[in-house]
């Protein structure tokens, strides 16, 4: 579903962010991303959705290489991947309802099936109630699971987030790992980055470490 | 094509929107918009008010030929065989001495004046219609008409039409110059507006780039917004021009009436003022192209 083959990611200046990296997520699989700060687990995330593009190798997603989309068509991409972002991107101007319907609105979903969708998705990361809230009213775990939702109301078969237990205490850290879990285990593919080694080995999970910008290690799951 | 027609729905909406959420500020760039673009739509009005009165005096090409009070008799009728032969001429009427007096004597207030009178001292004289309106042709038969020497002198008035044509054609230049000035200040004010509102909806667009958004869909609101903000505007100004047209006509129509004229100043026809909020539309358009393509390219979210 996800595959990198020789990836590397040169910034301008120089600053070489990965090196040769290739490994492959298959579909349906669930997959945590490890390794310790600047150690290139967000460029990697990024070259996901085209958000980066590599310098040299080949980011494979769902059958599509990555880098060589033109611009016209990264948006459809995009469509079809679930992105959580590390600060969570929501918007602060609108209710959590507003901000989980929003790429709802770019694939122009009709009404009244986008306000079902909307509920579900908001349903499955345990907010059904707090749908008229904004998101400054709601704690850091709640926010993420906004971001979830908003990650997963357009039913993507690959799930990718960047940090999502970051800032979190473990007992929310946990919940939001078990909701990810949960939609593997309806067979969406699920690649997450973190820095928190034992939470990652909580779940028997395969595990990529990153480490200076190499694929140190690769763990199988259980 | 039905998901098409829901995306400009909704982005026709978003734009609505913006405008309720900000009604303050929106009213003030319509206003701005209006009051620029009042100034050449009523100096248009006025012009083709005018235009209309100066057409109809210039398409009356009348030449008054008269004649020696000594001429001949004989020289009279060659005078006439000649005019009438004339190509130049579309039609003659020969005003003999005795009716002049009577005409002038049923002019108002000149009755006492042609009685006390003790002879008649007015010439025969004819009255032609040039077939050519225009004024340099009507001169040359005038000076043709000299040289003949039974006429003791040839009465052209083209000279103030030529002149109200020209400075109404000037101040036609000058109203076209206006609009077009005034016009690209509507294409900036528009600019401005629209680029106020990317960089407050800064978070918005980068989101939405980030999941997914085509640049189609982002733009299209702002799209619609300079288009509800021109036409808008072109409505504003419209309702200016009415309004003081209604509030002035009544007195421009005293002033000319005390000078024994009829006119009035028209309200602009349906096509002018369909053709007004097009343009000002367009206008907010063209801004707001201009303002999309230049600041959402920077929005590049990393």
């Amino acid at each position: 579903m996800i595959s990198f083959s020789g990836v590397s990611k040169r910034y301008p200046g120089g600053q070489e962010a990965l090196k040769n990296i290739s490994f492959a997520v298959q579909a349906g699989e669930m997959a945590f991303l490890t390794g310790p700060s600047g150690a290139g687990k967000s460029t990697l995330l990024k070259l996901i959705p085209a958000i980066e593009r590599p310098s040299s190798g080949s980011v494979v997603v769902n059958g599509q290489n990555v880098g060589a989309l033109t611009p016209a068509a990264i948006p459809y991409l995009r469509r079809h991947l679930g992105i959580v972002f590390q600060d969570q991107k929501l918007l602060y101007d609108r209710s959590v309802y507003d901000n989980v319907l929003l790429p709802l609105a770019f694939s122009g979903v009709a009404p009244r099936e986008a306000a079902r969708r909307v509920r579900a998705a908001l349903d499955k990361v345990g907010l059904l109630g707090r749908e008229k809230a904004n998101p400054v009213q709601l704690s850091g775990g709640e926010q993420q699971r906004v971001a979830i939702a908003r990650a997963v109301v357009n039913r993507p078969a690959v799930l990718v987030a960047d940090e999502p237990t970051a800032n979190l205490d473990q007992e929310s850290a946990l919940r939001i790992v078990e909701i990810f879990v949960a939609f593997h285990q309806v067979g969406v593919t699920v690649l997450i980055a973190t820095h928190d080694q034992g939470l990652a080995a909580r779940f028997g999970q395969r595990i990529l470490r990153l480490a200076a910008g190499r694929l140190a290690s690769t763990e199988a799951g259980a | 094509m039905r998901i098409w027609l829901r995306h400009h729905r909704q982005a026709f909406a978003a734009a609505l929107g913006k405008i309720a959420a900000q009604r303050a500020s929106s009213a003030v760039s319509a206003l701005v918009i209006g009051v620029a673009l009042a100034l050449p739509a009523a100096g248009y009005t006025l012009l083709e008010s005018v235009r209309a009165l100066t057409g109809r005096m210039a398409l009356d090409p009348q030449l008054t030929v008269f004649l020696r009070g000594n001429a001949a008799r004989g020289d009279v009728d060659a005078l006439a065989a000649r005019i009438k032969s004339d190509p130049r001429v579309a039609a003659s009427r020969f005003v003999p001495r005795e009716q002049a007096l009577k005409e002038l004597a049923s002019v108002e207030g000149l009755t006492d004046v042609v009685g006390a009178l003790e002879s008649n001292p007015l010439p025969d004289a004819f009255v032609l219609r040039a077939r050519d309106p225009d004024a340099q042709a009507i001169d040359a038969l005038a000076t043709d008409l000299r040289r003949e020497p039974s006429v003791e002198h040839v009465q052209a008035d083209t000279a103030w039409a030529r002149r109200l044509a020209a400075v109404t054609r000037l101040a036609r230049v000058a109203v076209l110059l206006l609009a077009g000035l005034l016009g690209f200040g509507l294409v900036a004010v528009t600019f401005n507006t629209i680029r106020l509102q990317i960089l407050t909806q800064r978070d918005e667009i980068e989101v939405s780039k980030l999941i997914g958004a085509t640049d189609g869909f982002i733009r299209r609101p702002f799209f619609y917004l300079g288009l509800l903000q021109g036409a808008g505007g072109g409505l504003l100004a419209l309702a200016i021009v009415w309004g003081t047209l209604a509030l002035l006509n009544p007195q421009i129509a005293a002033l000319a009436a005390s000078y024994g004229a009829n006119f009035r100043v028209a309200f602009p026809p349906a096509f002018s003022t369909f053709a007004v909020l097009v343009l000002a539309a367009a206008l907010g358009w063209l801004g707001a192209y201009l303002s999309v393509s230049r600041y959402l390219r920077e929005i590049q979210p990393r």
